[in-house]
């Protein structure tokens, strides 16, 4: 049985110096973020369309520019409106987005605690 | 007792789902931008699309006048639907017409103006497509009623008869 | 064209046979002994009319037959014959069809199949079904007929979309199918056994089976589309939590959560109220999800025709089911509260408790991140994305206490439980947490929350691994299942925080460089096939551990519909996947390349093929 152990152990670190072809992790960041306004239901980092490629340069020139991950998120909403940002952001018309699954679990959490007996 | 509040209660969430999402089934769900805000003309860098002297976006656009911003390219099939609308447009000399040039290939270009005439008063160039996301475009063709350097209306799409008479009855 | 006389008339037959059955149901119900061979033979008859429509459907896909609007819009002479049949079901209309198939091919096999119940209960279910089915017939029939005339007879279709083009996507709707449509015997069941009060543990025992059919099914449907989404959308993702996706999965956390349910009522007669509203739910979110992408509400990728009128349809036809279930559940279902209703804290009842909550809760964040934007949208007009983000929040925190719970539930006895072993549990904790730490001692992001994440899958993989050698297989199937999730899990980490990769602009003959890899775009080449014409451009690939591999990704020109799409080459090996695609930038001579190594892919999938084995073995398994 720890000799399984052992040889899983070693198996596990094994394969982790991997060969990583790393590039531009933060602008894959932000256009994964980002929805591309003229397809179906795809991010601007999944998609191939003239939009998206133009909004894939305007996000590598405005981080030249120096301007930090929401500042470029602000941007492209103030253009194109709430509806080009995946994750969204907590505010008026969110809070129930955000708070109602969380609710659920603590309600969940209460009539589960409610039936049962805690000492033995 | 319980069991019956219970079930109206349940009844009336799923009926006030039901008529919800009956009317999220009117209404589109395509979403188009709210095309009438008021907003300000982006300041930008380009080229001219002939000579290739740098511009400035306030080069191009003078506070008090009445502009039309067309985005074409030669390779977008609606543009040459739309372009001899612009061209009679120009005819009128009511408005002034600037052309955005997109993504497009010089030689290109300049038969696609040569062959269905130019109607714009200046051209300049947006190689990389970055120019018309700081117009808020999503892409060709796409037009731009302008006055006092906002942004007027926006026309998503090629322009049509409709859709001119309606400009022009706006800029009187 | 006889083809779709014969189909047409076939649907109208089929549905007069519902209304027969109707019937004979309702006028005969409390003197059932003349039912039972006439019912059996009118519930064949109606599967056999429904198999004849579906096969006059794939016969004029077949010999494209173009009358056939159906064929017309979906279909094209140049298409491969495998992909013309596949075709079949790979529109609104024909996909319909198939759930007709489905649904009268389930309970007809449940007829026949299910002994020791009483007649009553068989012929209840058989009514509910039977809503269900003609309430489908007049959905096709009405407004998605699949056999609608065109005249004048056009010569050429408008084919088929190429990315659709895909083994992996031509048997997925079905498999999905047997499972998503699948669990509408369970919910007419359920209901029939609700009215007759005969919820029990040998009820609980007779379904069971059905429950893991549909289960299998549904999970390997999922899969099946994660894979094909994987080598043809996107940048090698296989989850992108689109309504279509997450329409998929709500049944499916459901069915899960209610497959647990039964294994503890097969045994006590506990939990009962659970049983029958997750097995109405897992149906009604089916339907929901028809509703949700058929009828144009919402913007997916994976879109049908949309269509409001067909919306509306099944928006009330689903309302109409809700508003059934909930009556039949409150009229004739009495909670037995006298049984005292506490539960020891530690106990197998209580962890199973515990899973139901944290499912709810995972259910309750996908189906409101589905469905919010709609709501917002009527009630204040703003519109809003919720899109990976979201659901990575909520959930990802919350695996952390479910992965430990999944590994220490199934220790648990009955009734009240001590922990024995507590020595190695506890140790097995501090190895995951270590080996955790290990692996991730690079990284500098997240490092905290990755680690306990990982700790806790690693948990859960240990746990499950000793008891496969330890028990000797008393519950086998869980095991499985377990040890599956918890490599589900990991791989999807692993993949997720040491996957990389290079974008960049190449030319023929260009290369590129960086520290670790060199990319070499070796030259191009051209091929014609049958629809469409390719660019195929190869590259010579070298990372720095000397090894060099030549990929071939394509750009294919189809000639109808006119569509350009890119193909990537994936070389898969067990420990990760090599994959690159092409793509050419509107008016420029350069291709823009994407390569990616993604570790542990393949992982993914025997994942989720493990835990699906896992059911198989529970479906199988003889009662001693």
């Amino acid at each position: 049985m720890n000799v399984l152990k052992i040889t899983l152990i070693i198996f596990l670190l094994l394969p982790f110096s991997f060969i990583k072809a790393d590039e531009q992790d933060k602008q894959n960041k932000i256009t994964k973020n980002l929805r591309c306004l003229i397809c179906q239901g795809q991010s601007v980092y999944d998609s191939d369309s003239e939009f998206a490629n133009s909004l894939k340069t305007l996000v590598d020139k405005k981080l030249e520019e120096g301007l930090s991950e929401d500042q470029i998120y602000e941007y492209f909403k103030d253009k194109y409106g709430e509806w080009i940002l995946y994750d969204p952001k907590l505010n008026k018309n969110t809070y129930i987005l955000w708070l109602l699954p969380l609710f659920i679990f603590l309600i969940g959490g209460a009539i589960i605690a409610k039936s049962l007996i805690i000492k033995k | 007792m319980k069991k019956k509040l219970l079930s109206f209660f349940m009844v009336l969430v799923f009926g006030v789902i039901f008529i919800i999402f009956y009317k999220g089934l009117e209404d589109s769900n395509i979403y188009t931008p709210n095309i009438n805000i008021k907003n300000e003309i982006p300041v930008f860098k380009s080229r001219d699309f002939y000579s290739g002297i740098s511009l400035n976006s306030s080069d191009i656009f003078e506070f008090d006048k009445t502009y039309l911003l067309n985005i074409w390219s030669s390779w977008c099939v609606p543009c040459r639907q739309e372009h001899p609308l612009l061209v009679d447009l120009k005819e009128e000399g009511k408005i002034n017409i600037i052309g955005m040039n997109y993504k497009d290939n010089r030689k290109n270009a300049e038969n696609f103006l040569q062959d269905l005439g130019n109607p714009y008063k200046e051209v300049f160039i947006d190689l990389d497509g970055t120019i018309a996301i700081e117009w808020g475009a999503y892409g060709v063709p796409e037009s731009f009623l302008i006055h006092n350097n906002k942004i007027i209306k926006k026309y998503i799409g090629p322009l049509n008869q409709q859709l001119i008479y309606e400009m022009k009855l706006l800029v009187k | 064209m006889i083809y779709s006389l014969v189909g047409h008339y076939s649907l109208i037959l089929g549905l007069i046979i519902g209304l027969i059955i109707f019937y004979f149901s309702f006028k005969n119900f409390n003197n059932l002994n003349l039912l039972d061979t006439k019912i059996l033979s009118f519930t064949f008859l109606q599967l056999f009319f429904v198999f004849i429509s579906f096969l006059c459907l794939i016969f004029s896909f077949i010999i494209s037959d173009f009358s056939n609007e159906t064929v017309f819009n979906n279909s094209h002479t140049t298409k491969p014959l495998f992909y013309k049949i596949s075709g079949t079901w790979g529109n609104h209309e024909g996909s319909l069809l198939l759930w007709l198939l489905v649904l009268t091919l389930f309970i007809f096999v449940f007829l026949i199949r299910t002994k020791n119940q009483p007649i009553k209960y068989k012929i209840l279910t058989l009514v509910f079904q039977q809503i269900i089915i003609i309430g489908f017939f007049i959905f096709l029939i009405k407004t998605s007929n699949p056999f609608n005339y065109l005249f004048p007879i056009p010569e050429e279709g408008l084919g088929l979309n190429p990315i659709l083009q895909d083994p992996a996507l031509a048997i997925h709707p079905p498999i999905l199918y047997l499972g998503y449509v699948g669990s509408s015997i369970i919910f007419s069941s359920v209901l029939a056994a609700t009215s007759l009060k005969m919820i029990s543990t040998s009820w609980a025992s007779h379904i069971k089976k059905w429950v893991l059919i549909s289960w299998i099914f549904l999970t390997l449907g999922i899969l099946l589309g994660s894979i094909w989404a994987y080598y043809e959308l996107g940048w090698g993702g296989f989850w992108f939590w689109d309504p279509v996706e997450n329409v998929s999965l709500m049944p499916w956390l459901a069915l899960t959560t209610l497959l647990h349910c039964i294994l503890v009522l097969e045994k006590k007669s506990i939990l009962t109220s659970w049983v029958i509203i997750l097995s109405i739910a897992t149906f009604t979110l089916s339907m929901c999800g028809t509703f949700l992408v058929r009828s144009g509400i919402l913007n997916s990728v994976h879109t049908f025709a949309n269509d409001p009128e067909r919306g509306l349809f099944i928006l009330v036809f689903l309302f109409v089911l809700i508003f059934l279930s909930i009556f039949i559940f409150f009229f004739f279902h009495k909670d037995d509260r006298k049984k005292s209703f506490s539960l020891f804290w530690l106990s197998k009842e209580t962890s199973i408790l515990i899973n139901n909550w944290f499912m709810m809760y995972f259910l309750s964040v996908v189906l409101i991140g589905t469905v919010y934007p709609i709501f917002l949208d009527v009630i204040s007009s703003e519109k809003i994305s919720v899109g990976p983000p979201f659901y990575h929040k909520l959930i990802i925190p919350f695996l952390i206490p479910f992965l430990f719970m999944m590994a220490i539930g199934p220790k648990l006895k009955w009734i009240k439980s001590q922990l024995e072993d507590k020595i190695y549990l506890i140790s097995l904790l501090f190895i995951s947490f270590l080996l955790a730490f290990l692996i991730l001692k690079n990284f500098n992001q997240n490092i905290l929350l990755n680690t306990i994440l990982i700790s806790s899958a690693l948990y859960l993989f240990f746990i499950t691994l000793r008891d496969f050698f330890i028990k000797k297989y008393k519950n086998i199937s869980q095991n499985i299942a377990h040890f599956g999730f918890s490599l589900l899990i990991l791989s999807i980490l692993f993949n997720n925080l040491f996957s990389s990769e290079i974008i960049t602009n190449l030319k023929v003959g260009e290369t590129f460089q960086n520290s670790k890899t060199k990319i070499v775009f070796d030259s191009v080449n051209q091929k014609k096939e049958q629809n469409y014409n390719s660019i195929i451009a190869n590259f010579y690939i070298y990372n720095s551990n000397g090894e060099e591999d030549k990929f071939s990704p394509e750009l294919r020109i189809y000639n109808q519909p006119v569509i350009v799409t890119s193909e990537a080459d994936i070389k898969t090996t067990l420990t990760s996947d090599k994959f690159i695609v092409i793509n050419l930038v509107q008016n420029q001579d350069f291709f823009n390349v994407r390569y990616q190594v993604k570790p542990f892919m393949l992982w993914i999938w025997i994942s989720v093929i493990l835990i699906s084995f896992g059911g198989l073995i529970s479906f199988f398994k003889k009662k001693l």
